[in-house]
């Protein structure tokens, strides 16, 4: 018997007796001989659970997380705080533990959060159908790719340079099934080039592809941007970061189709990349080509309130071959775990945290921006997230900073080529006014030692507010 | 049935919006400590919101409240016995939550040097070889969020393998009885789904498949055992008929359970497997996510996997093993979703698999089959096996399928009539009205983690549905009586949809 089964050996007997057979080996005898595994796996033998643990906890023990250095990592994932009841309420069994929802009777609760989730959603992007939620940001651009294929029935897509590195690698996997041609635009001061996107967008496009704020914190102008969509009969497709949306005029006001994007910071954790979900929001027109699962309201048989998968009809248990997507399994407890913690934020609490994250952003980016060897990287307008050039080679330095505790941000040269000197800052509101001095400082001493040792170009910044490293100094 | 309403069918449903009062609170944020220009000086008023979004206002020991009240209207694995066919609803140990709990783990960013993350690498290259030994194939990607973002995956393998060795195939064969995912995968993968029928014996039908088999071919699908709970004797064929025309062999892992530890899709002639974290490793459903569908591929496979991959390379001079993420795939299909994937659920699985062991698993794998096969007899006897015939007669795996066509023709109760009827015996129905080909299909799944006592629990309920159905149809017909509501209206909210709160 092993940790988690019950049948004793007596069980085994009486329940071989009724089936009629002498042992479960008679049950294996229709797997074919010489494809039965006839040693056993080349795994350790189970482990008692205290054991368990321990391995695990020393697995733990070898990451630096963001308990242990102040974390200005982003692109994408951030270090907000999760609140107590989140945990609490996740956690419980009756959410923690059930299938999809396919049994609408005795699943009201899943379905009346997922209706809540959706309302919440709606209310953030200001489009007025949320689904229930998909896997992930990226994946979720690459679905609203096959959505715009079929209510266009064209299939090439115009994408700034400012989605997400991820999203757009994960729109070029997907494209080569749905047979997808991609044109990038590129950033001009950190924002897309609006020339550019209006010369790339044609009328064989059945999509642009924004992200805003985008992945240089840049805060795009989507209306006017979206333009050159709406002209030639392209949907209109924004990534965006839900945190931002208590203070940026929503995607729904802005033209935009479909708003989506990486749901993390609402009330979920880290994990290293996952489990989180993707948000997936759009128009009435799209409702029925929109992906995954929608619960909607309904009445029972004598007239109360009841909640049900809506518009089932659309989905690959339905449809088959023709569905709008394949997605069946999506993240339905992290999309509770963000609908807890917008209830617990609340309509003020939401826009305050929005304000908080503008105002301290705007210190850190101001604050570093004084420093020798470190200046903007764009000009644009930033929420919580901004881009950086550095005098100093970047691994250098986020190692210097990483011996003091801090992980200083996300070198940007892992996906710009063009901005190799480039660091992506991320601020939540658990980074503190004294956080951010203290990285100012780390990186300040950080990039004078290594510019010192290795100069690699001219900051362009004029001498007189910012003396040129030692040697260059001599030279000159 | 005389109907009187329950406590919970009488508290009526309210959304958290409606509890919503201007002016309360729960969040209590920090003070800014920075200067406070108006946003207005930071942002341009243009890309600025007018009014926030109406979120509700509600202070914490409500919000508490409401949640708490939801739960109980839903029913969960925890409460009861879940036998919902092809979901494997097996227990979710709690120490696995615990340990997904810890700081190292659940603050851990994604983006974090991998140099500062060597023991979630090793994590998940620990669990990349667990796995890679369970399914008999050398070569493991932990990147796919669920099911079928891995039957995406593969379709996408599929496709890069055939276009390096410069071929263009356009079709994916999967049987009747697959799960609706494949063939919306197939599409999405850009090829064609073409079916193949099912033989008297719940397997391939080889003449057809033979029939259909052609060098335009580029995959195969196959669920092992099928959603029967049927082992496919002529696997071996079928696999050498699949890969004599050079396409490649896909296996739904969904049904893994039945197999673990005791035969190997590697082995069976597999190129491509996924594997549903979320039901063989215990990964709790969470009321539909989050899951992993991590997949095992052959040799042949592996130049495409996605990217990044995490790798130990070998030959470091001195110091212990290192782990890091391999982005340099030239031939990778490229990402299929941002970061590494679903960690936390890595964690999760490999506590179970470190709990249970080889030997535990293997044994998971015969108790399901054993709990399946006592199941099954047990509803052969009585009136369940004259009502509810099972669909093929014939020993299965880890689930079974029964038909209630008899009991709808002599009887007048549909299958959908028993499985509501299951809610107010205090049950989850088993999966109904799948697989297509068995008519008014239940399918039966009780997995290994259920007592004897349990399944005698639920033969005898059925029993008891199906006697007073004899006496009186119209109760199985008008049930559930007391579950939170009763029978919804679907085809409103289809025809009508409302899929959010009006709050004007």
């Amino acid at each position: 018997m092993s940790r988690y089964t019950s049948a004793t050996p007596a069980d085994r007997a009486e329940m071989l007796a009724t089936i009629g057979v002498d042992s479960v080996a008679d049950l294996f005898e229709q797997v074919p001989e010489p494809l039965r595994l006839n040693r056993p796996l080349a795994l350790e033998q189970g482990l008692g659970e205290a054991e368990v643990y321990e391995r695990l906890a020393a697995l733990a023990e070898r990451n630096s997380d963001a308990e242990e250095q102040v974390c200005f990592l982003g692109a994408g994932m951030y270090d907000h705080y999760v609140p107590a009841i989140v945990d609490a309420i996740t956690q419980r069994s009756e959410f923690l533990t059930p299938y999809t929802p396919y049994q609408p009777e005795i699943s009201q609760g899943g379905l009346q959060a997922m209706f809540e989730f959706q309302t919440m959603m709606s209310e953030l992007t200001a489009l007025p159908v949320s689904t229930a939620g998909l896997y992930e940001g990226p994946s979720s651009v690459a679905s609203a790719g096959y959505l715009a294929i079929g209510a266009t029935g064209r299939r090439r897509f115009v994408v700034s340079r400012g989605l997400h590195p991820h999203s757009r690698e994960t729109l070029t996997t997907y494209s080569q099934g749905y047979d997808a041609e991609i044109a990038e635009v590129g950033l001009e001061d950190g924002a897309t080039d609006a020339t550019a996107l209006a010369a790339a967008v044609d009328d064989d496009t059945a999509a642009v592809f924004l992200q805003s704020p985008n992945f240089l914190g840049a805060v795009e102008d989507v209306e006017a941007l979206g333009a050159a969509a709406k002209e030639h009969g392209a949907l209109l497709i924004v990534a965006v970061d839900a945190m931002t949306l208590g203070v940026l005029r929503p995607p729904g006001e802005c033209g935009a189709d479909v708003a989506l994007g990486e749901g993390q910071p609402l009330g979920n954790r880290l994990d290293f990349g996952g489990p989180s979900f993707g948000f997936f929001c759009g128009t009435e027109e799209l409702m029925r080509k929109m992906p995954g699962r929608i619960a909607g309201e309904t009445d029972d048989v004598d007239g109360r309130r009841g909640f049900v998968l809506a518009l089932q009809t659309r989905e690959q248990h339905i449809r088959r071959e023709k569905a709008t997507h394949n997605i069946c399994t999506a993240q339905a407890l992290n999309a509770l775990a963000a609908t807890v913690h917008l209830a617990w934020l609340g309509r003020e609490g939401f826009r305050e945290l929005g304000e908080l994250l503008v105002r301290r952003t705007a210190y850190a980016r101001e604050r570093l921006a004084a420093l020798d060897g470190i200046e903007p990287l764009h000009g644009a307008p930033v929420v919580r997230e901004f881009a950086v050039r550095l005098d100093a080679p970047v691994d250098r330095v986020l190692e210097r900073c990483a011996e003091r505790g801090i992980a200083a941000g996300y070198p940007l040269g892992r996906d710009y080529s063009e901005y190799e000197d480039g660091l992506l800052i991320a601020i939540t509101e658990r980074r503190s006014r004294e956080q951010v001095d203290a990285l100012a400082e780390a990186l300040g001493a950080a990039v004078a030692a290594e510019c010192g040792d290795f100069p690699i170009h001219n900051s362009g910044k004029s001498p007189q507010t910012k003396p040129q490293p030692p040697q260059t100094q001599e030279i000159g | 049935m005389a109907l009187s309403e329950t406590p919970m069918q009488r508290e009526r449903a309210r959304t958290i919006f409606e509890k919503s009062k201007a002016g309360r609170r729960a969040a209590v944020l920090p003070e800014a400590g920075v200067p406070e220009p108006p946003l207005e000086e930071l942002i341009p008023a243009k890309l600025l919101r007018d009014e926030p979004p109406r979120l509700p206002e509600i202070a914490e020991p409500e919000i508490v409240r409401h949640y708490n009240r939801l739960s109980r209207r839903n029913f969960d694995l925890d409460s009861g016995f879940y036998p919902l066919g092809s979901c494997t609803m097996k227990h979710n140990p709690r120490l696995n939550e615990r340990v997904a709990a810890l700081p190292g783990h659940a603050r851990l960013h994604p983006a974090q040097d991998p140099r500062r993350a060597q023991g979630a690498l090793e994590l998940m290259w620990l669990l990349q070889e667990s796995l890679a030994e369970i399914c008999g194939l050398p070569h493991v990607s932990l990147q796919p969020s669920a099911g079928s973002h891995g039957e995406l995956a593969g379709l996408l393998l599929t496709r890069a393998f055939h276009a390096d060795r410069g071929e263009e195939r356009t079709k994916v064969l999967a049987p009747d009885t697959a799960h609706g995912t494949n063939p919306a995968s197939v599409t999405m993968a850009g090829y064609e789904a073409v079916k193949v029928a099912t033989n008297e014996r719940g397997g391939v039908e080889m003449d057809d498949l033979r029939a259909k088999v052609s060098g335009e071919v580029a995959c195969l699908m196959l669920t092992n055992p099928n959603t029967l709970g049927l082992f496919d004797e002529n696997i071996a064929e079928i696999a050498a008929l699949i890969h004599e025309v050079g396409g490649t062999l896909y296996y739904d892992g969904a049904n893994l359970n039945a197999v673990m530890g005791k035969s190997r899709p590697g082995d069976m002639g597999f190129d491509i497997v996924h594997v549903n974290l979320h039901k063989s490793f215990s990964q709790p459903h969470g009321g539909g996510g989050p899951g992993a569908g991590p997949i095992a591929v052959s040799e042949r496979i592996e130049p495409f996997l996605p990217r990044p991959q995490v790798v130990r390379p070998t030959g470091e001079n001195g110091g212990g093993p290192f782990y890091d993420l391999d982005h340099d795939r030239p031939k990778s299909i490229g990402r299929l979703r941002g970061f590494q994937g679903n960690f936390g659920v890595f964690v999760r699985s490999y506590a179970y698999i470190l709990s249970l062991g080889a030997d535990g698993l293997a044994e998971a794998s015969e108790t399901a089959v054993l709990n399946a096969n006592y199941l099954k007899a047990r509803l052969a006897q009585g009136r369940s096996g004259k009502h509810l015939p099972v669909a093929f007669d014939r020993h299965c795996m880890h689930e079974f399928v029964l038909s209630g066509k008899p009991m709808k023709r002599e009887l007048g109760v549909a299958t959908l009539d028993l499985a509501k009827r299951l809610l107010d015996f205090g049950f989850h129905p088993p999966t109904v009205y799948f697989p297509l080909l068995v008519e008014e299909a239940l399918m039966v799944e009780p997995t290994e983690t259920e007592t004897k006592e349990s399944l005698d629990a639920f033969a005898d309920a059925i029993e008891e549905i199906l006697a007073e159905a004899e006496d009186d149809p119209g109760i199985a017909k008008q049930a559930p009586y007391t579950t939170p509501v009763r029978r919804l209206d679907e085809v409103k909210a289809t025809r009508r949809p409302v899929v959010r709160q009006p709050l004007d």
